[in-house]
């Protein structure tokens, strides 16, 4: 084995980051336990937050909106991701292929505030009722490029024989689209389908702006929870939505690591 | 061989560019020509350079830069012992799972942690130093900020020293360089990339914050993000609010610019 010094010292580091980045996330599970009302001064253990949180129905509401969201947006996301990465894959010219990846890192560069406003705009102009619909559309809208980033290396591993093989032996646009190509870029989808899920979750800013006055995601409704204050169900709500957290990395996880065992199947073959 | 068989993927997907990517840039574009009743105007532009944006302006570009410079040195070595661990893919996961926590969550826990009784002054207080007002000042908002970005800075430095290729690194020990010669010769320069899309992953955001200047700076700090959204959501002044955004945008194009050419000539 190594020397120890050395060993010490990085894992020491390590440690301390590791320390920093979870204090926040423990300190609000620990709290969330808390029978005193407060983030500090530990009074003495309780489950009445997460009991006052199940009672909220407006709070329950809430969360249901969000995880809609981010289902109904993921989905459509990844399947005009999908069609976009096909897109750019099949566009020969280099300098519009460039173009069309330019324009498509726009919205992945551009800053949360100013797509909120932006989109803001658009939906004023358009006419269209703040609420649920602006809120999914703009989700959709900032998630089409992150499907795209993730499909597109997986068209360009492809290789184009397999596809001229398909053709030859008679399998006609769609044969080969579902039979051939969605199934080698299986892994790039999913894993385009978490990020857009993950980014529609953790999205604050640009629902923010579009999302009116009667609709609530969890982002903004604890952003106006927290601005009146430390109040314990929130974190009672936090450990919850941590637990199903650590269960969506389980997941994702294990898909990838299983679609990463197909992957090399099929390159053995 | 192969048929030019016409691309109708393009269609749906071109329609989300016009529709999301150039529509409402052009809009933005718009209305910072728009006074509040409506009609063409310059005064916004001209409003924009007076002082008090100014100010606004460079307070915005300082703490963009600290918050990307404190995210560098803590990534950097966190990337580079991650590289060099068992179990690496673990380790990564571990610390990707905290960015995948609710911001808002995070940014909440942080009051709790910073406040006047909260666990950072019960420490202080053990240790000798006393409480001390840690919340609404400019040390918890660049803490709060650096802790978010950590995540965006660590992945692409991460990825991009798993790419270098170790025999460079032996072969710099078997020429005699030293551990920290290596390091500055050797995997620095070859780590760049890596280092430019982290910066330009956590400078841009950084430029434009708003939920944790209200939460934790309290209204301290006023960034770019926070003047737009204040102009959008209270004040109603669409124009100034878009002549703001755009000058994010352009601001956005240069970095997107600069860093994309840089590393065109890289390779």
């Amino acid at each position: 084995m190594k020397a120890n010094g050395r060993w010490k010292w990085s894992h020491l580091y390590l440690i301390a980051v590791f320390v920093v980045l979870y204090a926040p996330i423990f300190y609000l599970v620990v709290y969330s336990f808390n029978s005193g009302g407060t983030m500090h001064g530990y009074d003495g253990f309780t489950l009445e937050w997460y009991g006052e949180v199940f009672s909220d129905t407006r709070l329950l509401i809430i969360v249901l909106n969000t995880f809609v969201i981010a289902l109904f947006s993921s989905l459509i996301s990844t399947i005009l991701g999908v069609i976009g990465a096909i897109a750019i894959h099949r566009v020969r010219k280099q300098r519009t292929k460039s173009a069309l990846l330019s324009l498509n890192n726009v919205l992945i560069v551009n800053p949360d505030v100013v797509i909120g406003a932006s989109f803001l705009i658009l939906f004023t102009m358009i006419g269209l009722k703040l609420g649920f619909g602006s809120v999914l559309i703009s989700h959709v809208a900032f998630s089409v490029p992150i499907v795209v980033l993730m499909v597109l290396p997986k068209l360009q591993e492809m290789n184009e024989s397999l596809i001229d093989a398909a053709r030859d032996l008679g399998a006609n646009g769609w044969g080969v689209l579902t039979k051939v190509i969605l199934p080698y870029i299986k892994s790039g989808i999913f894993a385009g389908f978490f990020m857009a899920l993950t980014y529609s979750l953790d999205d604050f800013a640009v629902t923010f702006f579009v999302t009116g006055n009667g609709f609530s995601t969890l982002s903004v409704e604890i952003y106006s929870r927290a601005r009146q204050g430390v109040a314990l169900n929130i974190n009672a709500l936090s450990t919850l939505l941590f637990l199903f957290t650590i269960l969506l990395v389980v997941g994702y996880y294990l898909i990838t690591k299983r679609s990463g065992r197909i992957q090399e199947a099929g390159a053995r073959l | 061989m192969r048929t030019r068989s016409r691309n109708f993927y393009l269609a749906p997907y071109v329609l989300w560019i016009v529709l999301f990517v150039a529509a409402p840039i052009l809009l933005i574009l718009y209305y910072s020509f728009q006074d509040v009743e409506g009609g063409w105007t310059l005064s916004n532009y001209s409003h924009f350079f007076t002082s008090v944006y100014m100010k606004m302006t460079l307070s915005s570009f300082w703490y963009a830069l600290l918050i990307t410079f404190f995210s560098l040195i803590i990534a950097y070595p966190t990337a580079y012992l991650l590289t060099k661990t068992k179990h690496k893919q673990l380790w990564l996961l571990l610390i990707i799972v905290p960015s995948w926590v609710n911001l808002l969550l995070k940014a909440y826990a942080f009051i709790g942690l910073f406040g006047t009784y909260g666990l950072t002054n019960e420490l202080l207080e053990a240790v000798g130093i006393g409480r001390q007002q840690i919340l609404f000042t400019d040390f918890s908002f660049v803490f709060v900020s650096v802790y978010i970005f950590i995540p965006f800075m660590l992945l692409p430095i991460y990825n991009s020293l798993e790419e270098l290729n170790p025999s460079l690194i032996h072969a710099a020990r078997d020429l005699g360089a030293s551990a920290w010669t290596t390091i500055r010769r050797v995997i620095i320069p070859l780590t760049i990339d890596g280092v430019k899309s982290g910066c330009q992953a956590v400078f841009i955001p950084a430029l434009s914050l708003f939920m944790i200047t209200r939460l934790i700076a309290g209204n301290r700090v006023i960034t770019l993000g926070t003047a737009i959204e204040q102009h959008f959501l209270v004040t109603q002044d669409w124009g100034m609010g878009a002549t703001i955004a755009v000058f994010l945008v352009i601001v956005m194009a240069i970095i997107m610019i600069l860093t994309g050419r840089k590393r065109r000539g890289a390779r």
